[in-house]
């Protein structure tokens, strides 16, 4: 695809080397030249420096013809600029980053009169991400899949796990909960585990379930684990306050420390019910004071990444059992390796990965019905989520009659608004969705996934 | 730095010389010559090229400095190896020579040692002329246009080959890039020589010509060089054509896209224009009295051969008066247009520097006014205006030491001078001894081994050569 990305910051740069990666020309548009630099000497795309925003630098970065225009500017009305004069000049898709709060009531509208084709706003996808992360305390990454009526999550399996030693076979009469391991990081490399794969200690694992099966099994793994209920965060920038809305709404309980007389004023009168404390999240007393021993989770969301990682490794430290870091600069993340911290959010990668999944799956649906796509354990698996066409081929036959290729496993059906996580005597049927997991790359189609006849 | 895939290029630089050492071998069968001297060329190059393909990939690391360096290896090794055939064919028999002979080819220079160049057979000819055709593009490039090497980063490799100041991309990937450059120097040269063809110039010659136009190279293949034909229709047309090559090939793309009014705001080809217009009439003046109503026509064919750095000739303009031979020195030193196929310091980077010395003397009078070199209506950042200013002293710089190390041939100073002028900026001929009805045969096996490296030095922009240099010689 023909691809635009106006703004070369580290959004722009992260969307700019996946898209440039996996086959897309792409264009990039920056203002500061130095920034393209960096994209020029080690990206193999076209560089332009200008305003993205104005009609010659769209018309010279060639936007009339492109599939899609991504803005990723600092500025929200830059990138809905930026997206409306593409749309005029006939680029067929455009995406915005737009995070001010006061645009979000409007969005619908917006994207409407604008031809938006998407809108992201990182801090509340950075809030979305760590609600999911906090109703599953074991969890290092959760992603929707049918509009979040099943998940997949991504968790390491600990020292001392009941899971370990156990087949994959032997799961149902162990557990009690119905999940499906759908994928299995181990050592760098990632499989697609069938019924003999045996889970070792240190294995990260993907299970997909639906929300309730997917707490009953996590609880039990931890039969000592309670729910998340008194929630503590550093910080009260829009993640917090979005976070908020979202944990309020499930009857948790938070506390919010923020050292802004003004932004606690404000705080305080948008979210009533949250408690909003005025003081200095690095004070220790003051974290003591306020039960930071007896807290289930801590998330440290200050504007500065140093202060967060030492905050989260001190609450860490004090035994909370959550601990959520955002940090903004991702290298900073590999460092970190060996201080036990294993959640971290980074609203630009989140972001980044947004965009990715939504163009991917838009490459994708070209020809065929690829609703949603994400890339779990480091890229190498792919699990993507088709809506069945009524001339497929794996409709009716039983699944353990198909001849599905090795390297797929079929993970989930969904049927009249239902997940159903599939066994060997299932069957796909016209009218269901299903979500694929696979090592292998470019399914375009779920016919993809039997064996050549 | 990354040996490996340096190795890896080289392979892929020598592998493509052998494929392309097939078509003088072709015409040596056609007219019943030996075949041999390309034969086993091309046996040594493959040899080679599969050793140096042996060694596993480690990292696919590939940044600015393997750009160069391998820029400049694979440059070195291809003008080694294409010297071969001159010398097995045994009509250079001395290696040195032939290695001057095959870098003036493939640096675009046309300077020659030979003095009976109508004595050679065919296939050497072709070979002769054909490797301006290879060098006038770059090889490299046209290796990227055809195979992915490093991906992402080819960039460096484009930088390093491509003339001119500031490399820009006509489209995302560097690969079609590359291959959009190719299609567009292909065409030209085929209608190039369809053109020659209806001035009743001989398949063979015109091909030859053509070649040697495309890649502003300028082997004569008479003793007289295009003064030979006596044509007014065939100095016209070659004229046309050298000048077309020398200009930034971006600006065809630009025509062939459309863009008229971008191409017109470019700067660079008007100022071309106004320097070539200038020069023609004034030559034209003063050479009045040796040529009369034909002036003109001689004029135009020379200013044209040498601003576009070919060096073909119509007539020896070393016997011209002297303005007119300064004037030609002159525009010997500014070259062609960056992105073309020519030599020189370049017209885009006089235009940077005049534009930043006017800046500097703002300044001077008004400390406090901010003002920038713009170029087609836009700012020039300041690191390209700075890196102009140090290729231009690094130009001026090896051209003295050049001249002082020449000049313990004991030539005369026009010669001397011009010699190094003519292998630097990849012309080829210059005045007097060196000038275009003699050659550089004469000099010292020590000199043509300078002025080789003067060529390569030009060709390749100073800078790749300049990086191999401090690679290689720096503490491990």
């Amino acid at each position: 695809m023909n691809i635009v990305i106006v703004g070369g910051g580290k959004v722009g740069y992260t969307l700019t080397q996946q898209l440039a990666g996996e086959g897309h020309d792409v264009t990039v548009i920056d203002k500061r030249a130095e920034s393209l630099t960096q994209s020029m000497d080690s990206v193999d795309v076209f560089c332009i420096e200008g305003n993205g925003a104005s009609y010659t630098v769209q018309m010279e970065a060639g936007v009339q013809k492109a599939d899609l225009l991504i803005a990723a500017t600092s500025g929200d009305e830059i990138n809905m600029l930026c997206c409306m004069v593409a749309k005029k000049l006939g680029a067929k898709h455009t995406i915005a980053r737009v995070r001010d709060p006061e645009y979000q009531k409007q969005m619908i509208f917006l994207k409407e009169e604008l031809g938006l084709s998407m809108v992201i706003n990182p801090e509340m996808a950075a809030a979305g991400d760590i609600s999911r992360m906090l109703r599953f305390p074991p969890a290092m990454n959760v992603e929707p899949f049918a509009r979040g009526r099943v998940e997949m999550v991504e968790f390491r399996v600990k020292e001392g796990s009941p899971l370990i030693g156990l087949s994959l076979a032997d799961f149902p009469r162990h557990i009690k909960a119905r999940v499906l391991v759908c994928a299995v990081g181990r050592g760098g490399q990632a499989y697609i585990p069938k019924g003999h794969f045996v889970i070792a200690p240190g294995d990260k694992l993907s299970v997909v379930a639906d929300s309730q099966s997917i707490s009953a099994f996590f609880r039990s793994l931890h039969a000592q684990q309670r729910r998340i209920k008194d929630v503590m965060i550093i910080g009260g920038g829009r993640i917090a306050y979005y976070l908020t809305r979202q944990l309020l709404d499930s009857g948790m309980h938070v506390k919010i420390i923020e050292n802004n007389e003004a932004r606690c004023h404000t705080l305080s009168s948008l979210l009533p019910k949250a408690e909003v404390l005025y003081g200095d999240g690095t004070d220790q007393e003051l974290l003591h004071e306020e039960g930071l021993l007896s807290t289930d989770a801590f998330i440290s969301l200050t504007g500065f990444d140093e202060e967060n990682i030492l905050l989260s490794m001190y609450a860490n430290a004090c035994g909370v059992k959550k601990v959520i870091t955002k940090v903004n600069s991702t290298h900073l993340v590999n460092m970190l390796d060996s201080t036990g911290l294993d959640t971290f959010i980074s609203p630009k990668q989140i972001t980044s990965h947004r965009i990715l999944s939504y163009v991917r799956a838009m490459q994708n649906a070209t020809g065929s019905s690829v609703e949603t796509l994400y890339r779990l354990m480091e890229d190498k698996v792919e699990a993507l989520e088709f809506r069945v066409h009524p001339s497929s081929r794996c409709i009716g036959t039983p699944l353990k009659d198909l001849p599905i290729r090795k390297e797929v496993l079929v993970s989930a059906i969904f049927r009249h608004n239902k997940a159903l996580i599939p066994s060997g005597n299932d069957s796909i049927e016209t009218g269901d969705s299903v979500i694929i997991a696979t090592t292998l790359r470019g399914l375009r189609d779920l016919d993809a996934i039997l064996e050549e006849a | 730095m990354n040996y490996r895939l340096t190795a890896r290029i080289l392979s892929y630089a020598l592998l493509t010389e052998g494929a392309l050492l097939l078509l003088p071998l072709a015409v040596a069968l056609y007219y019943g010559e030996s075949p041999a001297p390309f034969l086993y060329t091309i046996a040594i190059v493959a040899v080679l090229g599969g050793l140096l393909r042996l060694p596993k990939l480690r990292s696919q690391e590939f940044y600015a400095r393997e750009g160069f360096v391998s820029v400049a290896l694979a440059w070195i090794a291809l003008s080694a190896f294409g010297a071969l055939p001159f010398v097995f064919s045994g009509d250079i028999p001395f290696y040195v020579d032939a290695l001057f002979e095959t870098i003036s080819g493939f640096t675009t220079t046309g300077a020659s040692i030979l003095s009976d160049v109508e004595s050679l057979p065919n296939g050497i000819l072709f070979w002769r002329s054909f490797t301006h055709w290879i060098g006038g593009m770059g090889i490299l490039v046209f290796i990227l246009a055809i195979m992915p090497m490093v991906q992402d980063r080819s960039i460096h490799i484009m930088r390093a080959e491509v003339p001119g100041p500031q490399v820009s991309k006509l489209v995302p990937r560097t690969r079609n890039t590359a291959a959009i450059l190719y299609k567009i120097y292909l065409v030209m040269t085929l209608v190039l020589i369809g053109l020659l063809l209806l001035g009743d110039m001989p398949l063979f010659d015109a091909a030859l010509h053509a070649f040697g136009a495309a890649g502003t190279g300028g082997f004569g293949i008479k003793n007289t060089s295009v003064g030979y034909y006596n044509s007014a229709y065939i100095d016209v047309v070659l004229g046309i054509f050298m000048i077309l090559f020398s200009m930034n090939f971006n600006l065809y793309f630009m025509l062939l896209l459309g863009q008229v009014k971008d191409f017109f705001k470019n700067e660079e080809w008007r100022w071309y224009m106004i320097i070539i217009a200038a020069t023609v009439i004034l030559i034209a003046i003063d050479i009045y009295p040796m040529y009369g109503s034909e002036s003109l026509r001689y004029s135009f064919f020379q200013v044209s051969s040498i601003i576009s750095t070919t060096g073909y000739a119509t007539t020896d303009f070393s016997l011209w008066p002297q303005l007119s031979r300064c004037l030609l020195l002159f525009i010997m030193l500014i070259g062609g247009c960056a992105g073309g196929t020519g030599g020189g310091v370049k017209v885009g980077r006089c235009i940077i520097l005049m534009k930043s010395a006017g800046v500097e003397v703002h300044k001077l009078l008004h400390p406090r006014s901010v003002r920038r070199v713009s170029l087609d209506g836009k700012p020039v950042q300041d690191s390209v205006v700075h890196s102009t200013l140090v290729f231009f002293a690094l130009y001026i710089f090896i051209i003295v030491v050049s001249v002082l190390l020449v000049s313990l041939d004991n030539l005369d100073f026009s010669s001397t001078f011009s010699a190094v002028m003519a292998c630097i900026s990849n012309i080829g001929p210059g005045l007097d001894v060196v000038g275009p009805m003699g050659n550089y045969g004469s000099l010292s096996a020590f000199s043509k081994v300078v002025l080789s490296l003067d060529m390569l030095l030009g060709r390749l922009e100073i800078f790749p050569m300049l990086a191999l240099f401090s690679v290689f010689t720096k503490k491990k």
